[in-house]
């Protein structure tokens, strides 16, 4: 009887240690520490929100394969609230305090650009996380931007030409007084001088402004007929309702280009109707073809919506992804978490994503951009599912994923 | 002697923790505590000795950083130079502070000092050469001889700067300008009938809290490699400085020192322990249970202990 | 910016309205500090938590100026309580009090800022109605709604108050406590009881203030700070004492206000508030219509 009973527990133990088998592989060696700072909420928070979701996905699929050599991988991520003021403190304690081996920037420019000078006096590699040329005055040379745009040329290109193809001759400039908006429109204004554009307006605006009625009013008055806006997102929809009070004109024949937020779903279902007509920039719309999008956004939206985040998630979240996946490309090539070694590999290979392939230049940009260039169509208020359908954002640019035209003036698109 | 010889001892005591394998994010900390020293300390000359409440200390410590700023972009001046450049330009702001006070007493004085502020936020953010609202990155030196680091330097140099503004205000303290401004505190009008020079020492107390404010808020863009005005002329370096020395006791120099000590060091584990929002709870809370129920602060609850247990 | 005299009188009939609006916002102002001596430095944090407390409600579908109003006796009793408070802990201990009076209220300040931020988080908020959005259309002139609104319920507000201090016996009591408390008691008024009811009615007007608030603009927690600047500017330049002196004095901020908007650019229109308010300061404390 006592025999059978221990060979019964024995078999029990043995299961219950195969059950505990994984954690036991990582129990070990040490995790692999991952750290950022995300602005969950403040202006930035629609999307970082959203971006979260995406990465901690990333942080349990490859933990569920085995970890990366043979660790797991721990994450860690505070709430900089869109503050620029708050991120190198919270990089300070991440490399100090937490200890964690590697960062990822926060997402957006502002957060990121005040961290530059402290990650490279570290020697720390930092994967970009849709910062606009943040490293052109620091010049790190361990710095990855994952973004599908390069410069502000690449950025504006579909844009101008598309406004200049439908008639405009003249251009107004708004743009918010922080580090994206400044080295957008700063790109912008070089890239037009040689155009024969007249340039009728151009003024910045504190990143603090709330209220648009003013400069809405003074663009109209300078009866420009492209519209070059770069703004961060609660400017983005202080300005669009302004412009639907106060009115641009007839004369305009396009508007949008630079406007961050108008991609996140939740900004999109509050606008609305509101949204049509303007044309803007955007990573990812319905009907691009990537390689594996389909099943991230499928396994996305189940987490999304137990979190009560964007349900969406086109803008941003696949390219979180992606940073995963390059850091996963790149620690298993070379076998090491070392920041020196792991930058080599960036520097030299083309990696695989979610999002299509990636290469980086010299200064950490991508090289093979693909930023599309959209007009907002038919949209109605207060629907989410809307926005699944690839006619509701109609692509004039690049010609690659081009869907259809410009419908112009601008005040003819709103009615679309 | 003997609070010199203490001083001199903390000094070099300080020297070796900084060529100690401590944790970098010590030093990172103990820079904003000792920061707040100086500023309860500076505060203190003005408000606690002389009984102007200075609401303006955003707009010293802000002006001392974009001082800095400007000896570091324009000249590539080394870390002293930008503090006593800052400490110039924030002493004759300090003096501009002053003459106000000529008209404007109690509450109309303090708002006037929060109007500065918002100036000289508004002034810095149209200024392109400075950064406007955008900011700057910057690069700190790579060289911090003989300090391992350069947050170690800075540590360092913050702890010589808390040591001259205690000195400052132990000095004034306990001489003829002291006691004129304690006669100014309790009775403006009085103390003039009595002869006290009050325009002439108020003059002086402006010029040197403006000063000493500029002059902590001079190492701070090398500090964070970054500067922004919003957070440069952030309204709560007012209502921190103010609860630091209500805090500690108004009225003798060591009361500001325990107020920062205290109230820094808290604020200071609740940002990495818990966040940082909720630093300007703690302050907020403890400023408001200190003017209620102990307005003398914790000096004046010491004496008080002190005499009934005689 | 090019100058052309139809921006101007758009910036001026929109400094008018935005006038209008910052005087129903500095009119609690007006009585707690201009008739009580208060130095009620939280008033503007007091105005950005009305504004909260008609988003929340606007969260269960309620209109923003209803939910001023029924914020309104709420409110009431807040200043009240708040007023009992600093009597009894501040002014009756005297003079050396104004340094602690001051930073007691400073303190209040930030307290309910950083309440806010733990509860609502620190993005900005705004307020759903039919009459948000759209505009009055003049010619080439473009007349938001919602400063229409806000204009109209300002005047109104003002109006109100303004003979309610001079008709009614407790109002008349109100103005006259902050001259001479002793005659006030002869007259059988309780002058602390007198107060607590113009401080419950100064923040009381709050709610329906901060309803304006989040109507014309979106709102976050540090919004109080700059509001410190207008509110003050205001009252100063009003006058200490004088109602209607305020509805003026806030007219010529939002016209300075709205032409540097205009013609210098968004990146000056925080100093005009201030430096108006040091203006003042400077050269004639009494302000326009002082006692």
């Amino acid at each position: 009887m006592d025999k059978m009973r221990r060979k019964v527990v024995g078999a029990a133990g043995a299961s219950v240690m195969a059950a505990s088998l994984p954690s036991q592989v990582f129990a070990q060696s040490a995790p692999i520490k991952i750290g950022m700072s995300m602005p969950q909420t403040g202006g930035l928070g629609g999307g970082g929100q959203a971006a979260l979701v995406a990465i901690r996905l990333w942080v349990d699929d490859v933990n569920a394969k085995g970890g990366l050599l043979g660790r797991k991988v721990e994450f860690v991520a505070y709430d900089d609230q869109s503050n620029p003021a708050n991120t190198p403190g919270i990089y300070a304690k991440l490399l100090d305090v937490d200890k964690v081996d590697l960062l990822i920037a926060p997402y957006a420019t502002v957060p990121t650009a005040p961290i530059m000078p402290l990650v490279k006096q570290r020697g720390k590699l930092l994967m970009g996380n849709f910062s606009f040329q943040v490293n052109a005055d620091v010049k790190h040379d361990m710095w990855f931007n994952n973004a599908p745009w390069n410069d502000a040329r690449g950025w504006s290109r579909g844009f101008i030409e598309s406004g200049i193809a439908a008639g405009g001759k003249s251009i107004a400039v708004v743009a918010s007084d922080q580090d994206f908006a400044q080295n957008l429109a700063d790109g912008v204004r070089a890239y037009i001088t040689n155009l024969k554009l007249n340039k009728v307006y151009d003024q910045n605006y504190p990143p603090t402004t709330k209220d648009f009625s003013t400069i809405i009013r003074a663009v109209r008055a300078s009866r420009a007929e492209i519209i070059f806006i770069a703004s961060y997102p609660p400017d983005s929809a202080g300005i669009v309702n302004a412009i639907h009070e106060i009115g641009v004109g007839e004369q305009v024949r396009i508007l949008g280009g630079g406007m961050v937020g108008l991609g996140f779903t939740p900004i999109m279902i509050n606008l609305g109707s509101k949204l049509n007509g303007i044309t803007n920039f955007n990573t990812y719309v319905p009907g691009m073809k990537m390689p594996g999008i389909d099943n991230f956004f499928r396994r996305y939206t189940e987490r999304a919506k137990a979190q009560k985040v964007d349900e969406l998630g086109f803008y941003l979240p696949p390219f979180n992804y992606a940073i995963g996946q390059m850091l996963e490309q790149a620690i298993n090539a070379t076998k090491s978490i070392d920041d020196r070694r792991l930058a080599d590999y960036f520097r030299k290979n083309e990696m695989q994503t979610i999002v299509g392939p990636v290469r980086f230049d010299a200064g950490g940009e991508r090289v093979n951009q693909r930023l599309i260039t959209a007009q907002f169509r038919g949209v109605k208020d207060k629907d989410q599912e809307q926005f699944r359908s690839p006619d509701r954002q109609i692509v004039i640019f690049p010609p690659s994923d081009k869907t259809g035209d410009l419908i112009h003036p601008y005040e003819r698109a709103q009615k679309s | 002697m003997r609070f010199w010889s203490i001083c001199a001892g903390f000094i070099v005591l300080a020297f070796g923790l900084v060529q100690s394998p401590v944790n970098d994010y010590f030093f990172f900390a103990g820079f904003v505590i000792l920061q707040a020293i100086v500023l309860a300390t500076a505060w203190n000359i003005l408000g606690g000795y002389a009984g102007y409440v200075n609401f303006g200390v955003p707009a010293f410590v802000g002006t001392g950083a974009y001082a800095a700023l400007l000896v570091h972009l324009s000249i590539s001046g080394p870390l002293i130079v930008q503090i006593l450049f800052a400490a110039l330009v924030s002493g004759a702001l300090g003096f501009l502070v002053g003459l106000i006070s000529v008209r404007l007493r109690g509450i109309f004085f303090s708002i006037a000092t929060v109007a500065l502020v918002f100036i000289m936020e508004t002034l810095v953010i149209n200024w392109r050469y400075l950064g406007g609202a955008t900011g700057l990155q910057l690069t700190r030196p790579t060289e911090a001889w003989p300090f391992d680091g350069y947050v170690r330097m800075l540590f360092w140099v913050m702890v010589v700067m808390a040591v001259i503004a205690l000195a400052i205000a132990r000095y004034i303290q306990d001489s003829h300008f002291g006691r004129g401004l304690r006669a100014l505190r309790d009775s403006e009008d009085a103390a003039e009938c009595a002869g006290v020079p009050t325009l002439r020492l108020k003059l002086m107390a402006c010029t040197v809290s403006g000063a000493l404010l500029g002059a902590a808020g001079a190492p701070m863009p090398m500090y964070m490699s970054y500067i922004e005005p919003y957070s440069s002329f952030n309204l709560v370096y007012a209502v921190s400085a103010l609860a630091m020395p209500i805090i500690g006791g108004m009225s003798h120099w060591i009361g500001p020192l325990v107020g920062a000590i205290l109230l820094a060091t808290i604020q200071q584990i609740v940002t990495v322990t818990i966040s940082s929002e909720l630093n300007v709870l703690v302050v907020g809370v403890l400023l408001v249970v200190f003017v209620i129920a102990a307005p003398d602060g914790i000096v004046g609850l010491y004496r008080k202990w002190k005499a009934s247990s005689k | 910016m090019a100058f052309s005299v139809d921006l101007l009188i758009e910036a001026v009939i929109f400094g008018l309205l935005l006038g209008c609006f910052y005087a129903a916002v500095s009119i609690g102002l007006s009585v707690a500090f201009g008739l009580l001596d208060v130095p009620h430095v939280a008033h503007p944090a007091m105005l950005i938590l009305g504004s909260y407390g008609v988003y929340l409600l606007g969260q269960y579908g309620v209109d923003p100026i209803v939910a001023g109003l029924l914020l309104t006796p709420v409110f009431f009793f807040l200043g009240a309580g708040l007023y009992r408070m600093y009597y009894e802990t501040f002014e009756k201990r005297g003079q050396s009090a104004a340094v602690n009076g001051l930073a007691f209220f400073f303190g209040l300040a930030f307290i309910i800022e950083v309440l806010l931020v733990v509860a609502f988080g620190v993005d900005q908020r705004s307020a759903e109605a039919g009459y948000i959005g759209g505009s009055l259309k003049l010619g080439e002139f473009r007349i938001p709604f919602r400063l229409v609104v806000a204009f109209g319920v300002a005047l109104v507000l003002t109006a109100a108050l303004t003979a309610y201090l001079s008709r009614t016996f407790t109002g008349r009591a109100i103005k006259a406590v902050g001259q001479d408390e002793a005659a006030l008691r002869l007259m059988g008024a309780d002058p602390v009881r007198i107060k607590q009811i113009a401080f419950g009615i100064a923040t009381g007007v709050n709610a329906l203030a901060g309803a304006m608030l989040i109507i014309v603009t979106p709102v976050e927690p540090t919004m109080d700070r700059i509001y410190i600047g207008r509110t003050f500017c205001v009252v100063v330049l009003a006058g200490l004492g004088s109602m209607s002196g305020t509805l003026v004095a806030a007219i010529i901020l939002g016209v300075a206000e709205s032409i540097v908007l205009m013609f210098l650019g968004a990146s000056w229109a925080p100093a005009v508030a201030f430096g108006l308010l040091l203006a003042v300061l400077a050269f004639r404390p009494k302000g326009l219509f002082g006692r």
